[in-house]
């Protein structure tokens, strides 16, 4: 039951408390860039969620067996990035070769997420939170459903802001960046859930 | 190559006319996460373009002997490995700051702007011109999150650098520290330069592949991905 609760907890804090997007800034450039259409933002959350369990599931076995026992680890930067990179060319080589529908939803933005600070920086952070390995792997899954949060709301506040008449300073990008904030600040307003609830 | 003109536009072009952040808007995440206190954004800056300049020399130097297809790994090898340096000697010397900027150092390797600048500008230079181009583009950076963090810092803290300046002013917006704050402080400034500029800067309209031109054009997944 403890470990469920721990469990619960970490879920809770990295999905909706500590939101990737809009508490950590971790992952702004496809926040604001593919969340302009519904279903872009989701195709593209899908992805990030998918991409981040595979990442943490091969960097963590990778940083504690191999890189800390051979005092390695200031190598981390170097080798996790290779291996978010090649994981993401083998995902899309694999999604493309037998699963032809899930490479249709996902496929194009598979290349994008290399550069995706928010994978990076969930692996390194796994670390940094000195999480076991199931806590790491809760922890991937749930920073991926905040991405997911985040970007569908914002698709949402994007597509109505599309009829708004702003000053013309604030087109475009300053105007999206003042909706984020507005987004941002409501998500502020969960903090403390976490802790009401499971401590 | 050889007789490339170096003119001193190739440095200035980076620090206001083509500003990474406030006008081609990229390196979104660290401009908006280390900019709580104005040294911390000047830390940052700094660290940011000693990674610029090194890596555009070491790339401009290597750009002939890297093969076209994997230049985009090559890059990010090369770019993480100066992270890399960066991240130890700061951990030697400077730990307070390092410890302030903490995931955002090593976040360093996926920053747009330096991958960017490796696939627009080292890799089509000489040497000089891209060490230039390196230091312009980080100044650039620098001088963009000293103007954010000093906004930031000075409204939400009442201090600026550490000295404190609104004492008997007003009580400090601690909204400006949070995360709200960082938005829209930066969505206010990319307004201000719009209308200072009135379109004199390269005008981008909005987010997207645009935005970070050379960043996802570099993974290549840009075209892929937008053009729907």
């Amino acid at each position: 039951m403890e470990i469920f609760k721990n469990m619960m907890y970490i879920l809770m804090t990295s999905a909706i408390v500590e939101n990737v997007v809009l508490a950590k800034f971790l992952g702004i450039c496809p926040f604001l860039g593919v969340s302009k259409k519904l279903d872009s933002a989701a195709g593209m959350s899908g992805a990030v969620i998918f991409v981040m369990l595979m990442a943490t599931a091969v960097t963590w076995p990778i940083y504690k067996f191999i890189l800390l026992p051979n005092g390695l680890d200031y190598l981390q930067t170097i080798v996790f990035i290779l291996v978010i990179a090649a994981l993401v060319q083998l995902v899309e080589f694999i999604l493309k070769k037998y699963m032809k529908s899930l490479y249709q939803a996902l496929g194009v933005y598979l290349p994008l997420i290399t550069t995706n600070c928010a994978v990076l920086g969930v692996t390194i952070l796994n670390f940094d939170n000195n999480y076991g390995f199931g806590e790491s792997l809760i922890n991937a899954l749930g920073t991926g459903l905040g991405f997911m949060v985040a970007m569908i709301l914002f698709a949402g506040v994007r597509g109505r802001m599309e009829s708004c008449d702003f000053p013309e300073s604030f087109k475009g990008v300053p105007s999206t960046l003042i909706a984020a904030s507005i987004v941002s600040m409501s998500f502020m307003g969960f903090a403390d859930v976490a802790n009401g609830m499971f401590m | 190559m050889g007789k490339e003109k170096i003119s001193l536009s190739t440095l200035t072009n980076g620090i206001i006319k083509e500003n990474p952040v406030l006008v081609l808007i990229l390196g979104t995440c660290p401009t908006l996460a280390v900019t709580t206190l104005a040294v911390n954004g000047v830390g940052m800056g700094l660290a940011a373009t000693f990674v610029l300049v090194c890596s555009n020399i070491v790339i401009s130097l290597l750009k002939n002997v890297i093969p076209d297809k994997v230049r985009i790994p090559c890059y990010i090898v090369i770019i993480a490995g100066f992270v890399t340096i960066l991240s130890s000697l700061m951990e030697a010397f400077l730990p307070s700051l390092y410890a302030s900027l903490g995931l955002f150092l090593q976040l360093i390797v996926v920053n747009c702007i330096i991958l960017g600048r490796a696939e627009m500008f080292a890799s089509k230079h000489g040497v000089l011109a891209s060490a230039l181009d390196g230091i312009g583009m980080g100044l650039g950076f620098t001088l963009a999150l000293l103007i954010m963090g000093s906004i930031r810092e000075i409204l939400g803290a009442g201090t600026w650098f550490g000295i404190p300046l609104t004492v008997n002013l007003f009580s400090p917006i601690s909204i400006f520290i949070l995360a709200p704050g960082g938005f829209l402080v930066y969505g206010m400034v990319i307004a201000a330069v719009n209308k200072l500029t009135k379109g004199k800067a390269i005008k981008k309209k909005d987010f997207g592949c645009e935005g970070c031109a050379g960043g996802c054009n570099g993974c290549s997944g840009c075209e892929k991905g937008e053009n729907k």
